[in-house]
C-alpha cells in the first residue's frame, strides 16, 4: 500500500483516538497517537489477515496460517480498537462505547468480552512478549509460517519479566517473531532516563542474542522498508527487536514532547484544537 | 435523620498521601518506594519534604518489594506504593517469601483497589487482595474508609513493628471519621447502635453501610454499623458482642466473596456461635470499565444492597 494511503487512514485513527478518550473522559492518548503509523501499517500493509471470499477480515481465536499482533502495552487500547474497527474486525460505531459500562471496549483489551482481534488480557505490563513468544512457538509447532508481532513501551522494559523473555526467545530460536519496542523516552512519572534509565536497549537485546534494528516509529516510509528487511530477516535463527523512535503524542502538537498526556483526556476545547489538526479522511465514527 | 455528616468529600489515597507527608517529618526511619505512580499515591509532599527517603523503582513491583525487605535490615521502615493489583496479586511470592515468611517490617502500601478505579477496567480492578493478604500468616490487613482515617491509619503502622497491607482507593468519598481520630489496629470502631441486624463494613462500604442504617431506620429496623477497618487480626470481641445482640449479620465490602472479610467472619462466627449470614460483595466475577457508582450499582455493592441482605438476613433469624 502507498504510504500516502496509510497516512490517510493514520490521520482517522488519530482522531477516532482522541474522540474515544474525550468521550469517557479517560484512557491514554499520548503513546497510541505516538504508536499510530505502526499498527496502521501492519493491519493495513504489513500483516497478512484470513479474510473471507469477498475480502473481508474474519476473526477465530487460534489465528492459524495468519500473522497475529500482540498488544502488550494495553493502556493504549483505544489505538488498538480504532485501527481493529478500521479494518473491519467490528463496526466503527461501538468506538463510541469505549470504557463506558457494559462496554466490549474495556478499558485495557481483553478477550473476556469477545471482542474480535483481542487473544490475550494486557494492561498489567510486562507480560506481552511471553505471550507473544509462546504463540510463536505454537505456530512452529503447527508447521505454520506465519509472523507474530508484538509491541511493548520503553518504560515497560523496567519489569524483570520482559527480560526473562529475552532471555528465552533466542535461546529458542523463536525466529517468528518481530517485537517493537515505543521508545518515546517518557513514562508516567517523567522521562524514562530519569525515572529509571534503560541506558542502551540495543546492546541490551543485541546481548541476549536478538537481531535488533531501529526505525522511525512516526515515519511511513521508515516503517514500510525497515519491516521488509526485518520480514525478509525471519527464519534465520534469532528473534527480531525493532526499536523505534516516536514521539508521545504525535500528530497534534500540543501533545507533544512530554509525558504529561500519557493518561490524560482532552478537554472539549482541547478536543476541538487537536481535531483541527487532524484530517477526517474515513469518516468520524 | 442522618446518622452521620461530612463538609468534604476526600480520595482515601490523598489521606495516605498526607500522612506520608506528616511521616516524612516526624518518622526517619520512614522511606518510600513507588514504581512509577507517585502521582496515583499522592506522594508528592513526601519526596518533597525527604527526597534522599524516597527510591523510584520504575515500572518494576518485583524488585520493588525485593528492595524493602533488605532496607528493612538496616532498621529502616519501608512503605512500598504501587496500585493494589500490581503490589499484592503481580508480586505474591516477593511478598510471600522476602515479606511475610522472613518477618520483614516492610508496610505493603496500594490505592486503585476494588471497582471504584472506574473506567481502566478488570486488568486493574483487584477484587481478591484481601484475600491473598490476608492468608499471609503474620500479615496485618487494613482497609480504612475515608480521607482521615486512611491518614491516621498510615501514620499508625509506622509504630507497629511487622509486615502490613494497608488498601485504599481512587475516587472521593465522604470525610466523616474525626480529623485527629487515634488509629488502633484490630480495633473495631462501633458507629450506629442496633438490636435487629448487624453490619460490618470495610472500605468505602462504611459509608454506605451508614446510609443502609438510615434506610432501614426508616422501616423501623435498628441496624448496628461497626467499621472493621483491620481484617486481620479481625475484633472478634466486637463482632460476638454485636451479634449475640441482632442475632444476624451483614457483611460488606468491595472485594470478591472468596478471601474478603465476609469469610473472615463467617469462619470466625461457624466455630464460635453460628449465625444467619448474607454478604455484599462480588460474587466470583471480575470487574469491567465504567463509572464507579455505576460499577458499585451493577455488582450490588451499595446502600441499597445492603439494606436488601439486611431485610433477607433479618428473615433467616
Ligand atoms: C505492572 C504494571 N505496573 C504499573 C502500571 C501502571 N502504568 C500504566 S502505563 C505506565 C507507564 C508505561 O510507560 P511506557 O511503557 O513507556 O508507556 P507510555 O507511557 O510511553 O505510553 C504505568 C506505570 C501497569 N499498567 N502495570
Amino acid at each position: 500500500m502507498q504510504t500516502q494511503e496509510i497516512q490517510k487512514i493514520s490521520s482517522q485513527v488519530r482522531r477516532d483516538i482522541l474522540r474515544m478518550v474525550h468521550g469517557c473522559q479517560s484512557g491514554h492518548p499520548g503513546g497510541s497517537l505516538g504508536c499510530t503509523d505502526l499498527l496502521v501499517d501492519l493491519y493495513f500493509n504489513t500483516m497478512n489477515l484470513k479474510t473471507d471470499a469477498a475480502g473481508k477480515v474474519v476473526f477465530d481465536m487460534d489465528g492459524k496460517n495468519e500473522d497475529l499482533f500482540f498488544l502488550s502495552n494495553g493502556h493504549i487500547s483505544p489505538l488498538i480498537y480504532s485501527v481493529l474497527a478500521r479494518r473491519g474486525y467490528f463496526p466503527t460505531a461501538e468506538l463510541a462505547t469505549f470504557r463506558k459500562i457494559d462496554t466490549r471496549l474495556q478499558g485495557h483489551p481483553t478477550p473476556h468480552e469477545h471482542l474480535e482481534g483481542i487473544r490475550i488480557a494486557s494492561g498489567s505490563l510486562g507480560q506481552g512478549l511471553s505471550v507473544s513468544i509462546g504463540s510463536a512457538q505454537a505456530k512452529k509447532l503447527n508447521g505454520d509460517s506465519s509472523t507474530v508481532f508484538c509491541l511493548m513501551g520503553d518504560g515497560e522494559q523496567n519489569e524483570g519479566q520482559v527480560w526473562e523473555a529475552a532471555m528465552y526467545a533466542p535461546h529458542h530460536k523463536v525466529d517468528n517473531l518481530i517485537a517493537f519496542i515505543d521508545e518515546n523516552g517518557q513514562q508516567i512519572d517523567g522521562p524514562t532516563e530519569k525515572v529509571m534509565s534503560n541506558r542502551d536497549l540495543q546492546a541490551k537485546y543485541e546481548a541476549f542474542g536478538w537481531n535488533v534494528m531501529r526505525m522511525d516509529g512516526n515515519d511511513a516510509t521508515d516503517i514500510q522498508n525497515t519491516l521488509i528487511k526485518a520480514k525478509a530477516a525471519l527464519g534465520q535463527g534469532s528473534p527480531i527487536m525493532i526499536i523505534m523512535k516516536t514521539e508521545m503524542g504525535a500528530g497534534v502538537d500540543f501533545m507533544m514532547y512530554s509525558h504529561k498526556w500519557h493518561g490524560v483526556a482532552p478537554n472539549d476545547q482541547q478536543l476541538q484544537d487537536a481535531l483541527a489538526q487532524l484530517e477526517e479522511t474515513l469518516g468520524d465514527y | 435523620m442522618a446518622l452521620f455528616t461530612y463538609e468534604t468529600k476526600k480520595d482515601t489515597r490523598s489521606g495516605f498521601g498526607a500522612g506520608m507527608e506528616y511521616l516524612s517529618q516526624h518518622n526517619p526511619k520512614v522511606v518510600a518506594l513507588c514504581a512509577d505512580l507517585i502521582g496515583s499515591l499522592k506522594l508528592e509532599g513526601f519526596i518533597k519534604n525527604s527526597p534522599e527517603r524516597f527510591f523510584q523503582t520504575g515500572i518494576a513491583e518485583a524488585n520493588m518489594i525485593g528492595i524493602s525487605a533488605g532496607l528493612t535490615l538496616g532498621g529502616f521502615i519501608p512503605y512500598a506504593t504501587t496500585f493494589a493489583n500490581f503490589g499484592t496479586g503481580r508480586v505474591y511470592d516477593q511478598i510471600r517469601q522476602s515479606v511475610a515468611y522472613s518477618g520483614k517490617n516492610v508496610k505493603i502500601c496500594c490505592s486503585h483497589a476494588g471497582l471504584t478505579l472506574g473506567e481502566d477496567g478488570a486488568t486493574h480492578q483487584i477484587l481478591e487482595d484481601i484475600g491473598l493478604m490476608k492468608m499471609l500468616p503474620g500479615m496485618v490487613v487494613i482497609n480504612p474508609c475515608d480521607y482521615n482515617q486512611t491518614k491516621a491509619a498510615t501514620i499508625a503502622i509506622a509504630e507497629y513493628e511487622g509486615p502490613v497491607y494497608l488498601r485504599f482507593g481512587r475516587p472521593v468519598v465522604p470525610v466523616f471519621t474525626p480529623e485527629d481520630q487515634k488509629f488502633e489496629i484490630g480495633k473495631a470502631v462501633h458507629l450506629v447502635d442496633g438490636t435487629d441486624v448487624t453490619i460490618l463494613a470495610t472500605g468505602h462500604l462504611v459509608w454506605e453501610a451508614i446510609q443502609a442504617a438510615e434506610a432501614l431506620l426508616e422501616k423501623g429496623i435498628k441496624a448496628e454499623v461497626i467499621n472493621i477497618h483491620t481484617i486481620k487480626p479481625l475484633d472478634v470481641q466486637a463482632i460476638l458482642a454485636s451479634v449475640k445482640k441482632t442475632g444476624c449479620v451483614v457483611t460488606a465490602e468491595e472485594h470478591q466473596y472468596n478471601g474478603g472479610l465476609g469469610d473472615s467472619v463467617a469462619q470466625y462466627l461457624a466455630m464460635n456461635h453460628p449465625t444467619p449470614m448474607e454478604f455484599v460483595g462480588v460474587n466470583d466475577s471480575f470487574g469491567e470499565s465504567g463509572k464507579p457508582a455505576e460499577l458499585m450499582e451493577k455488582y450490588g455493592l451499595n446502600a441499597e444492597a445492603i439494606v436488601a441482605k439486611a431485610i433477607k438476613v433479618m428473615a433467616r433469624k
